[in-house]
């Protein structure tokens, strides 16, 4: 699967959007959970956590998590002339010259992770964490969020970090400052050179979102992929996590769904012998071989099937044109409320087709007198 | 198994042991005439069983003749049909077949023009004609029930002497025998003047939303059409108020007291029984003139003749309203489900596709009223009244000795009965005594055993070669007869275990077979049963709140039962073609209303 560049990548900041920053900057929005964001919080969510913040607004659930705000990298950039520092640092680069550049940046990263974070933004991530584990050592990906109006080029994504069961307080202010640190990577700096995006003004926000144990986890997209037939919603869907399903690495299950109707028109059960879970202990995804009596059950029950229709048939209602959606069914949340939204983005390939020329049609008697006609015509 | 490719000639379908002869009890013109052999054999005939599941007693004959003649007429006399003529129809060891009949090519586009003029006035006026035709059925209904049949007394009445009238009670018998038969002929003649317009403006709305969106559900385009006001369900929302009446009045236990008499009587003597009774009898006129048959058979009953049925529906709402169950139709939430469907398929369309699809719908819903009520003026009420009549003058000849039992009548073919008129009032006359009671007991005995003979062996789905392809409309409209399903009917016992038909509405569940012939049988049906059924009649209605699903051998989307499932919420397939003698009362079936699968898993 394509990795979602909307999701990934340095947002260069607006005059307009500085000045907002500027005067929310006195300790206040450094926290921003998805489910409690509106509109105005948006631009300081970065892409990837407002889009989660559209999808929750709009009866689509997410992992729960909540966005580092624009406001936080700004204070901690802030702090001892650490932005001086960087921007120096940054300037002096010359980026013709590998070795120089790779030296500098990791020099800057350096910077920025050993700085201490302001108190009251450690605060309200340490308290934003609490919240969201209950207490408890919930694991959760931290990941960089910026908007990508200025990065069309897919090979930009992932430049910046994602990591991936983060456990506990401590390790989620580290990455979050590492998530920072790599907005100041070779390759990203290379890339705003080469666009004249300068410096200073490349502002970061960072998510901390909780990793779904999924119970099965799969592809929903809101058309048939095989003739771009938009009545349909045709959905694949394995045991365990995504990524195999996501990857093809395994023959999932397919369902074929009416869209309007919601009603499960095609089922195609798969064998499936293998499932990706979370192992917490070890901190990652583990192959697991399944066991042979629920090989050939379907991943999904019927309510599931129609469940994650619902989601990528509301998707598609608010981006307003055909979605490919990642969701997973979330062991952790209650029946009925467990289908949780991973990623959405536009299908691109029917939806680049050209339309048909336009054609007319009789109204009326002329319309009738046409049906009446019409199995005669297709015999000849 | 190798594949069939054609079903037998009517020519080598002997009559079942015991029903030898049969041809006697029908008129030439509905047999397989020997002589026509190669022009009959040459045609494809498919078998109606949709309308008329069980062989036909020679009187009944009547409804198919008046009907499909009259289908006929307005395809090729009226409104010029362009490619279609009327349906041609057989009678064969009991069972009735059709066979449209095409246009020749060369004579369809001098009728194009006739067509767009003739029903094109249809369609611009439908409203204020379909006023005028509600108008000219009640008064068709006033004019039977005003029929009067009458012994033929002692002597004329002295008074026809004095004002020198000239006529005798004999006269006054055949008069009224041959306008009732006339005044069904126009009800026939009234059902069919909207009916192939109706169902073909639906189609044009039907196939351009499948043009748009070739694997769309055919329930989908009917649920964006269909109305939510039905005065097809009227009799039962009757029985619902009535049962919440008797509830709130206070008289439900009264009411459970006994057979219909002494209900009514204990209704009667309980506090506010008065109020419940002129409800009661204010509903009959006209939603009691309903039947939980087809209205096709003279021995369908009518609600109206036998009050136990709809009293028995009373007392099963009354229970499940005590049990806190909601009764009624879910009609709010039909409405805004169908604008929810509407709204979503309209906006997945191509914007070139909108203004005709708003057009067509708008048709489409102007026309479908017709094409679902219809059947309440014609089928349930005119029928009733009909029916009604006819039993009458059956009392009258059974009070002269002429057959055994009084609905023993409908064994006489309707110009049999004419004759046996003849020869009661001649005898009358000439003051012997008729040849009638002689003649006819033996006779309808030997039509009985026929009868029960034939109807023990199921009829075939199809005689003779099928086309290559179907391609006439009103096959596929009105009888949602296609290549495909002519298909499966050829291959029908390939697969024993699983059935295929339309699906007509949308679920899956798991229960009992409860196999049903007749409305008879009704009674039969337990709690949680799934239907299974040659064909059900919408006043079926009732029942559905307790069977979970149903299956029929025929029928399509717009079939009677497609429409109350969708109405119900029941899961239907439809058109399986052989359901009904496939599976067994009692083993477990999963029916897939969404797909169109019927599975025996025991």
């Amino acid at each position: 699967m394509i990795m979602d560049t909307q999701f990934f990548g340095a947002q260069r900041l607006s005059p307009a959007a500085s000045a907002r920053t500027a005067i929310s900057a006195v300790g206040l929005g450094y926290i921003v959970a998805f489910d409690e964001a509106v509109a105005e919080d948006h631009p300081r969510m970065g892409g990837k956590c407002a889009s989660l913040a559209r999808m929750t607004a709009h009866g689509v659930s997410v992992p729960a998590g909540f966005a580092v705000t624009t406001e936080a990298f700004a204070a901690h950039m802030r702090t001892g002339g650490l932005a001086a520092e960087v921007d120096a640092l940054v300037e002096s680069i010359d980026v013709d010259d590998v070795a120089d550049e790779e030296q500098k940046s990791a020099r800057a990263r350096a910077l920025i992770t050993a700085a201490a974070v302001p108190a009251d933004v450690e605060a309200a991530i340490r308290e934003a964490y609490g919240r969201l584990a209950g207490g408890n050592e919930l694991p959760v990906a931290v990941r960089s969020s910026a908007t990508a109006e200025d990065l069309p080029d897919a090979s930009f994504a992932g430049q910046q970090d994602t990591y991936l069961w983060v456990v506990g307080a401590d390790e989620v202010v580290a990455r979050v400052k590492a998530c920072w640190a790599s907005l100041y990577n070779a390759r990203a700096i290379s890339y705003r050179c080469k666009n004249g995006i300068s410096g200073p003004s490349v502002e970061m926000a960072v998510g901390v979102q909780k990793m779904v144990d999924a119970r099965a986890a799969g592809v929903a997209m809101t058309l048939n992929p095989i003739n771009g037939d938009r009545t349909k919603i045709v959905i694949d869907s394995a045991f365990g996590l995504g990524e195999p399903v996501v990857s093809g690495e395994i023959t999932p299950d397919n369902f074929v769904v009416e869209k309007v109707l919601l009603e499960i028109l095609q089922r195609r059960i798969a064998e499936k012998d293998h499932e990706l879970v979370p192992d917490r202990a070890a901190r990652r995804a583990v192959d697991r071989v399944i066991e042979p009596e629920r090989r050939t059950r379907p991943s999904l029950s019927d309510e599931g099937v129609i469940a994650v229709a619902r989601i990528a048939k509301a998707l598609e209602s608010f981006m307003g044109c055909p979605q490919d959606v990642e969701w997973a069914i979330d062991r952790d949340l209650p029946e009925g409320a467990n289908v949780v939204a991973l990623q959405s983005r536009p299908e691109t390939v029917w939806s680049r087709k050209k339309i048909a020329a336009s054609r007319s049609y009789s109204l009326g008697v002329d319309g009738v007198l046409g049906t009446l006609m019409a199995p005669l015509n297709n015999k000849k | 198994m190798t594949k069939a490719t054609k079903f037998p000639s009517p020519y080598e379908l002997k009559a079942p042991d015991g029903a030898q002869g049969w041809q006697e009890m029908y008129p030439y013109y509905l047999l397989f005439q020997d002589g026509l052999r190669a022009k009959e054999d040459d045609r494809f005939w498919f078998c109606d069983s949709q309308h008329w599941p069980s062989p036909f007693k020679p009187f009944d004959t009547v409804t198919v003749e008046f009907a499909v003649k009259c289908l006929g007429q307005y395809n090729t006399r009226h409104y010029l049909i362009p490619p279609a003529n009327g349906v041609d129809y057989r009678i064969h060891n009991g069972y009735c077949y059709m066979s449209p009949v095409a246009v020749p090519p060369d004579d369809i586009g001098p009728r194009v023009p006739q067509f767009l003029e003739r029903a094109g006035h249809y369609f611009q006026n439908w409203p204020q004609l379909l006023d005028n035709w509600h108008k000219k059925v009640r008064a068709n209904i006033a004019d039977l029930e005003a029929l009067k049949f009458e012994t033929l007394p002692e002597v004329v009445p002295l008074e026809w002497i004095k004002n020198g009238v000239g006529l005798d009670n004999t006269y006054a018998l055949m008069e009224t025998y041959d306008r009732a038969i006339q005044l069904l002929y126009k009800t026939w003649q009234y059902h069919f003047e909207f009916l192939n317009l109706g169902y073909a403006a639906y189609l044009d709305f039907f196939g351009f939303v499948k043009e748009q969106f070739p694997s769309i559900p055919d329930q989908a385009i009917a649920k964006m059409v269909q109305g939510v006001d039905v005065d097809l369900f009227r009799p039962d929302d009757e029985l619902k108020k009535l049962a919440k009446l008797a509830l709130s009045l206070g008289i439900d236990k009264a009411l459970e007291i006994g057979g219909v008499d002494e209900a009514l009587a204990a209704v009667g003597r309980a506090q506010g029984g008065t109020e419940w009774l002129a409800a009661w009898k204010a509903a009959q006129d006209p939603w009691f003139n309903f039947t939980s048959g087809n209205g096709f058979y003279s021995d369908d009953k009518y609600w109206i003749e036998h009050l136990e049925i709809p009293l028995g529906y009373i007392r099963a709402y009354v229970k499940r309203l005590r049990n806190g169950e909601t009764i009624d139709r879910p009609t709010a939430k039909i409405a805004a489900e169908r604008d929810r469907i509407t709204a979503e398929y309209r906006a997945l369309l191509a914007p070139d596709a909108v203004a005709a699809f708003d057009g067509k719908l708008g048709l489409a819903r102007v026309v479908f009223p017709y094409v679902e009520n219809h059947n309440f003026y014609i089928e349930h009420w005119s029928m009733s009244v009909f029916w009604r009549k006819m039993r009458e003058l059956a009392a009258i000849l059974h009070r002269a000795g002429f057959w055994n039992a009084a609905d023993d009548m409908f064994f006489l073919s309707r110009q049999e009965l004419r004759d046996a008129l003849f020869d009661y009032g001649n005898a009358w006359a000439v003051g012997v005594a008729p040849i009638g009671p002689h003649y006819w007991p033996p006779k309808i005995a030997a039509r009985k055993s026929m009868l029960a003979a034939l109807a023990k062996q199921p009829p075939q789905p199809a005689l003779n070669t099928p086309p290559e392809v179907i391609t006439e409309p009103f096959t596929i409209m009105l009888w949602g007869i296609t290549t495909d399903s002519v298909q499966r009917w050829l291959n029908g016992s390939a697969d024993a275990k699983t059935l295929m038909g339309m699906a007509a509405s949308p679920g899956k569940v798991e229960g009992r077979a409860r196999v049903i012939r007749s409305a008879a049988e009704l009674a039969l049906i337990e709690e949680g049963e799934i239907l299974v059924a040659p064909v059900t009649a919408p006043s079926w209605a009732p029942v559905f709140g307790k069977i979970k699903a149903t299956v029929t051998d025929i029928g399509g989307m717009m079939s009677h039962a497609a429409i109350v499932c969708r109405e119900y919420g029941l899961p239907a397939v439809t058109g399986t073609g052989s359901a009904s003698a496939t599976i067994r009362n009692g083993q477990m079936l999963r029916v897939d209303g969404s797909t169109g699968e019927v599975v025996i898993l025991s």
